[in-house]
């Protein structure tokens, strides 16, 4: 079928598509998401087409396999769920795809080895839903990832794709924005601005073009739900951006998307010549009269990209350097013009908001942060990927109930949110409900969402350092506190973690850090405080132990440590000796070995081969 | 007489507007592994725009590299989960194995080691990409062999 050319053409479409599916078919669900991917779901993909076609002719039923976007359960990939039986089947090989037919699919039989089981209570779950992980999880931005497949626009359509514009068309703009306004919905990008408040300031600036924007530059370390939003289900981003444009009059939007996401950019290109054949892009949308395209730019690499000023130049063809904010970018943005940048995850939020209503968001969530939020639970934490939750979960509960605790039994010691300009909370403050102002008002930030995990064995100084590393890389140099400032503070810190440290570092980094607080010209310098401050505050005695002591306490700061083997652990299997590249590892085939002190350049390859965790650090 | 036609078919597929410098100089980057400074006065002319416009967008954007890379280019993701799972024990045993530092070419012109910054794939921490191949819950002790496995591809 061609283009749509009216709303009740795109309706009968959608019962025609449903109307070609039968509900009670099996179908076959196979993740496709980079981690599942990495972890080889490509040739499980094929071992199902391959063994349908083998059998297909005597066969009753029919296999749909669809290739989905990203659970976010990606350690354990590859992910493959079946419907309609509702179970989930993890980390599944080419080998085992003949079994699963065979058993489940055609006797509806439970393979026991492929389900989850759960680490703390060693209760074997076969459902989907019932796992810890995702039952406690709420999905509005997530709702269509891992249930459709992203490349095939019917499938979005059916899950009731699009008709969140439908009824955008009806409505006069100033009302969209309105329901926007009254959704209490804040940008997931980091900042937290009222999305509402941003379209309604663009609409008040008299211009006769405007520009709506995507911001897919997820540069956070350790949050990738923008990545698996466009990978899994683009179409929920250009419909929102659709009704953005609607709402504010722009016939030309922009997503600017990192290149270091070759299947986002992939799945997102595919998803925006679906939408125009079908008349939903382009011309006249759905016979409305309403035009409106995106245009993809792609990234560089540059965090400071992320930064709406600095985006907004990259996308013009320009080196990416922010400007002095005296003047809104919805007032003057890309090319000069009103220009409203909203992330990926606020956008997909815009069509559900449309659709169910303000009243039903503004339900979800806090006073002051509404909805949901999807986090990226990464770090040491047993269960590993995206959930979406509402707004004031406790960092316990995520930690706990939805992550299963901190990996290998280890104490628990912190979580650090808001990338590069957030800060680590201690987990003393762990029921400290996670919302903007929360996270804020303990010297962190929301951020993108990303939530590592830290435990006993991570150094606060080594973190704050590794930030500052991160951000020395990143400045892109054009004011001084920023370009000058971040190395100092490196080397300061680099001092503490090396043992040079003296009584007057710390005060130091504090001046410092006020100084690029106040001084610096965009949000990566003004946030870079934070990583220092919060593990000063929250973390003092580590610093101490570095600068009075000269130790690490979590035995990472490679200058305060020693490596040395345990005799009683040590079966002397000689696995350490034959991978240590100083050669400097002695003893005797199953008697204890000894690492030679003087010689050793602690790079931990002993301790990394040594399967009786017998490498110890002190 | 360099053959300018090979920057021209990249330059081809794009609009002629500024907007799209920035995609033509990635693709450069794919196919020439380096942009080399041809393509940027080729880029230029075609353009319109002055070559040392081009050149600072070459020295800004992380992506793209004035000087030619390794056949193979690894990836180390130095994000905030892998760092703390080990990355830097992985870099350190590239950079001794290899003997070349961060972001440096090795002499033989066979491997390039980069750093990258989160490549959004934290759950499989920590991550190293060897060309366009992700491998998940990488181990210093293991990083060479899978590295080797590579070159003789």
């Amino acid at each position: 079928m061609g283009a749509i050319n009216t709303i009740e053409q795109l309706e009968a479409y959608r019962q025609e598509i449903a109307a070609g599916i039968k509900a009670d078919l099996p179908t076959v669900l196979v993740c496709f998401g980079t981690g599942c991917q990495a972890n080889g779901a490509r040739p499980v993909a094929e071992a199902f087409s391959d063994i349908i076609e083998e059998q297909g002719l005597e066969l009753n039923v029919n296999i749909g396999i669809k290739t989905t976007g990203c659970h976010g359960y990606c350690e354990n990939g590859p992910l493959v769920a079946l419907q309609p039986q509702g179970i989930l089947y993890l980390k599944v090989k080419p080998e085992d795809v003949a079994e699963i037919v065979e058993k489940t699919i055609r006797s509806g039989e439970v393979i026991e080895r492929l389900i989850y089981q759960d680490k703390t209570t060693s209760d074997m779950v076969a459902e989907y839903s019932e796992i810890p992980f995702y039952k406690h999880q709420h999905r509005i931005a997530l709702r269509n990832i891992g249930a459709i497949d992203p490349t095939n626009i019917d499938d979005y359509i059916l899950a009731g794709g699009y008709s969140g514009l439908v009824k955008a068309l009806g409505m006069k703009p100033d009302d969209i924005i309105t329901e926007i306004e009254d959704s209490g919905l804040r940008g997931r990008g980091g900042g937290g601005f009222p999305t509402g408040t941003k379209w309604r300031s663009c609409v008040a600036v008299d211009s006769d073009v405007r520009y709506v924007m995507c911001n897919c530059d997820e540069g956070d370390p350790g949050a990738f739900m923008d990545r698996s939003i466009m990978e899994g289900d683009p179409h929920s981003v250009i419909e929102g951006m659709i009704i953005g444009a609607l709402a504010m009059g722009s016939h030309t939007g922009y997503v600017y998307i990192r290149d270091e996401y070759p299947l986002a950019v992939k799945n997102l290109t595919s998803a925006l010549e679906a939408a125009r054949e079908k008349g939903l892009l382009g011309e006249s949308i759905l016979g409305s009269g309403f035009d409106f395209d995106i245009k993809i730019s792609r990234g560089g690499g540059a965090f400071v990209c992320g930064e709406s000023s600095a985006l907004m130049r990259s996308v013009a063809g320009e080196v990416g350097e922010p400007r002095a904010k005296y003047i809104r970018s919805v007032e003057r943005g890309l090319y000069d013009k009103p220009t409203v940048l909203n992330n990926v995850e606020t956008w997909a939020n815009v069509p559900e908001i449309i659709m169910k209503g303000a009243e039903w968001y503004a339900g979800l969530g806090t006073e002051g942060s509404k909805g949901t939020k999807v986090f990226s639970l990464v770090g040491k934490v047993n269960n590993t990927g995206l959930v979406e939750v509402p707004m004031g979960i406790s960092i316990r509960e995520l930690v706990e109930n939805i992550g299963g605790g901190v990996l290998n039994g280890k104490k628990f010691k912190a979580v650090q949110t808001g990338g590069p300009s957030g800060g680590c909370i201690p987990e003393r403050l762990s029921d400290l409900p996670v919302d903007f102002d929360s996270l804020t008002e303990a010297g962190s930030m929301m951020g993108s969402g990303g939530i590592i995990v830290m435990d006993e064995e991570t150094c606060m100084v080594d973190v704050a350092k590794y930030f500052i590393n991160f951000l020395v890389e990143e400045s892109c140099g054009k004011c001084t506190p920023c370009r000058d400032g971040l190395p100092r503070m490196l080397d300061l810190l680099t001092d503490i973690t090396e043992g040079r440290g003296g009584e007057e570092h710390v005060a130091m980094l504090e001046e410092l850090c006020d100084l690029l607080t106040w001084g610096a010209l965009c949000g990566l310098g003004t946030s870079a405080a934070n990583p220092v401050l919060s593990t000063i505050k929250y973390f003092r005695d580590e610093y101490d132990a570095h600068i009075f002591d000269k130790k690490c306490p979590a035995g990472v700061c490679k200058e305060l440590i020693t490596y040395a083997i345990d005799p009683e652990a040590c079966t002397g299997c000689r696995l350490c000796a034959k991978n240590c590249p100083q050669e400097c590892i002695t003893g005797e085939r199953k008697e204890p070995h000894v690492i030679d002190t003087a010689e050793c350049i602690k790079c931990g390859l002993c301790r990394d081969v040594c399967t009786f965790d017998a490498v110890r650090i002190s | 007489m360099t053959d300018v036609t090979q920057f021209d078919s990249i330059i081809d597929r794009y609009e002629r507007s500024e907007e799209s410098l920035l995609a033509i100089l990635q693709d450069f980057q794919r196919e020439f592994h380096y942009v080399p400074e041809e393509g940027i006065r080729r880029l230029s002319e075609v353009m319109e725009v002055p070559e040392s416009k081009i050149y600072a967008m070459g020295t800004f954007y992380k992506a793209l590299s004035l000087t030619p890379r390794g056949r193979h280019t690894i990836k180390v993701c130095t994000g905030t989960a892998c760092h703390l799972k080990g990355a830097p024990q992985i870099l350190e045993t590239l950079e001794r194995e290899l003997e070349v530092k961060r972001n440096g070419t090795t002499t033989d012109g066979e491997f390039t080691l980069e750093c990258v910054n989160c490549v959004g794939a934290c759950a499989m921490a920590p991550l190293t990409v060897i060309d366009e191949e992700y491998h998940g819950q990488t181990r210093s002790s293991k990083i060479m062999d899978i590295v080797k496995k590579r070159a003789e591809s």
